[in-house]
């Protein structure tokens, strides 16, 4: 293949990447934004929806689209249920303290992990998708003819990483909309703004927090739903998630909602784009290492407001 | 009694219980026990950063592997003497934390947390990146007649046990000497309240730094030690799991106190020890006693020790 189609390729690999990174990233962006925690155990939520929507596939069989759309719904729900259950149980209890939480969801971490190796086991299981065409896709070339349409080889992608894509685009946009058109996304913006006088005002602010917890987790579960079909669901599957989600949250500026989807589709694009043409493991290593930089020397982010 | 003598009754008292241990204890707990003494001086190590100067680093990990690659690979490569590659190893960790330190303590809170996490990680990664020479996750092993500690043979059970409590003594005494002086004050004030030490005239960010820079070089001294001793150098001691562990120990003994490390470690590796036997998930008992502390004793073992019964332990 040549430059041109190849780079197609790449980006087309990183929107879908991207697509799932913004959902997980989101939840992540959050429950920092309105709870000031920073949540170890996301990456950990992530893998349980995977998890969860091999459960549920498997358990309805038939065909693969039933399973799915019901995994579609249950385990984000179940996830955001357990989320929220360990927040009033846990975090609620340590006062959302910054460092105590920190240790307390590395706590979560291991023990979701290792439930789940418990009775998951350490297998990869695969979710079959719903609907798996291979699209082909042109590419348009200058020629003595003019403008030409061809078809290149291996220039394809499936129907379902552009199902992934706009599925991403649609639950954004609803995400968007609940948060500035609802009476509980207004409260839950009230909330960040300034808890103390939402309680003044009768906003029952723990019962926000479990919610928003309870959010968080569960758009990380709907991009772990959404990505079992492509990669299979595996125990040890949330730490590239996790720090992907840090990455992105970093750069987008901590606590921007904005800045995390802007972060999120840089970092998607690029790490698709990165990881077709160089070694994925330097690729890491880079980005890895500027986004410390970027923490070290611009605190507040791309996007961030500059008091923390 | 004074205080300064019963903390000193104190240290010596443990040294010489860890002493009798050897000669009554039967192979297997002599073996555990000098595994424990190593992993203590790394507890140690991120002590004096967490627990001292209220730092919480989530990288320590990278500081352990810079002295355990430090030591390895130059016995390995450069076939250099073993006190040298020690050297190199100890070295190779204070000049890491001492970078490490100068980038990351620009931020603070939080984001000191995640930079640090994230510095450990491009170490890891690196480790990986370099698999033709660190040999990756499988690791490599360093030979028996490349383990001789200045004429000692360390490979032996004996040998192995009296450098790993004498490298525990020497660390031990000197933490303790270290937060009794006045510098160990310096560094409890700027944990308990930053400010107010920046405006009684001390010079915050130089105590930060070097308590960085104590801190990773005793824990880069662990990492090297860990590879003499057990003979094994492997990218899993640069992984997050290695950072996590430390600050359970610390957790769990005691954050800010001389002995809660020891009592950290011993706890548990005796309990991960024993759910072993039942369960491959033991990481299971560490993620439990993890959300367990945070919400029922922050201040662990030592912690509680110092409020109920002896409010002069260090």
């Amino acid at each position: 293949m040549e430059f041109g189609p190849h780079l197609m390729l790449a980006s087309l690999e990183g929107a879908v990447i991207a697509s799932i990174l913004v959902l997980t990233a989101m939840g992540l962006s959050i429950v920092f934004g309105v709870m000031r925690v920073v949540n170890v155990a996301h990456g950990e939520f992530f893998m349980l929806g995977a998890v969860l929507a091999w459960y549920v596939s498997t358990a309805l069989g038939g065909h693969p689209a039933i399973g799915f759309a019901v995994a579609l719904i249950v385990a984000p729900l179940a996830v955001g249920l357990v989320a929220a259950v360990s927040d009033q149980l846990i975090l609620k209890r340590i006062n959302y303290d910054p460092d105590r939480t920190i240790v307390g969801t590395i706590g979560m971490l291991f023990i979701i992990q290792q439930t789940t190796l418990m009775t998951f086991g350490p297998e990869a299981r695969p979710v079959e998708a719903p609907f798996n065409q291979r699209l082909a896709l042109p590419w348009f070339e200058f020629s003595e003819g003019g403008l030409q349409m061809i078809w290149p080889w291996g220039l394809s992608i499936t129907s379902y990483k552009l199902f992934v894509i706009f599925a991403a685009l649609t639950v954004l946009v609803a995400l968007w909309l609940f948060l500035t058109r609802t009476k509980i996304g207004l409260i839950m913006r009230a909330t960040q703004q300034d808890s103390e006088t939402a309680k003044a005002f009768g906003v029952p602010v723990g019962t926000v927090y479990s919610c928003v917890f309870g959010l968080g987790a569960a758009l990380a579960a709907l991009g772990a739903v959404l990505v079992v079909p492509i990669q299979q669901a595996h125990y040890l599957m949330g730490a590239d998630p996790l720090l992907m989600a840090f990455t992105v949250v970093i750069i987008g500026g901590l606590g921007s909602l904005p800045g995390t989807v802007i972060a999120a589709f840089l970092i998607g694009m690029s790490d698709g784009i990165i990881s077709v043409f160089f070694s994925p493991t330097l690729a890491q290593i880079i980005a890895t290492f500027l986004v410390a930089m970027i923490l070290v020397f611009r605190p507040q982010g791309l996007m961030g407001k500059a008091e923390t | 009694m004074t205080v300064a003598r019963k903390i000193n009754a104190l240290h010596f008292g443990i040294l010489l219980f860890l002493l009798i241990c050897f000669f009554t204890l039967p192979a297997y707990h002599v073996g555990a026990l000098s595994r424990i003494m190593v992993l203590a001086i790394y507890a140690i190590g991120l002590n004096i950063l967490f627990g001292y100067t209220g730092l919480l680093s989530l990288g320590h990990a990278m500081f352990f592997a810079a002295g355990m690659y430090g030591l390895g690979l130059s016995i390995k490569f450069l076939g250099v003497s073993v006190v040298l590659a020690f050297g190199i190893g100890i070295l190779s960790a204070a000049v890491l934390s001492a970078l490490v330190g100068l980038l990351a303590l620009r931020t603070a809170g939080v984001s000191f947390m995640i930079v640090t996490l994230m510095f450990a990680q491009t170490v890891y990664l690196v480790v990986l990146y370099f698999g033709e020479f660190t040999r990756g996750d499988e690791g490599f092993v360093l030979q028996q007649a490349e383990r001789m500690l200045a004429g000692f043979d360390v490979t032996t059970e004996a040998g192995r046990y009296f450098v790993a409590f004498g490298a525990f003594s020497i660390c031990l005494i000197g933490f303790s000497a270290l937060v009794q002086s006045s510098f160990g004050k310096r560094l409890v004030a700027i944990r308990e309240n930053e400010e107010r030490a920046r405006m009684l005239g001390y010079d915050v960010w130089r105590y930060k730094l070097l308590a960085v820079i104590i801190s990773g070089t005793v824990s880069g001294a662990a990492g090297a030690l860990y590879a003499l001793l057990f003979g094994y150098v492997g990218a899993t001691f640069a992984s997050v799991q290695y950072s996590i562990l430390p600050l359970l120990w610390v957790l769990l003994g005691g954050a800010g106190t001389t002995i809660g490390p020891l009592i950290g470690v011993a706890f548990m590796f005796y309990l991960i020890d024993a759910s072993s036997a039942y369960t491959s998930a033991y990481m299971l008992i560490a993620g439990l006693a993890l959300v367990v502390l945070t919400m029922f004793a922050p201040r662990g073992i030592a912690g509680i020790l110092r409020t109920k019964v002896s409010p002069w332990l260090p």
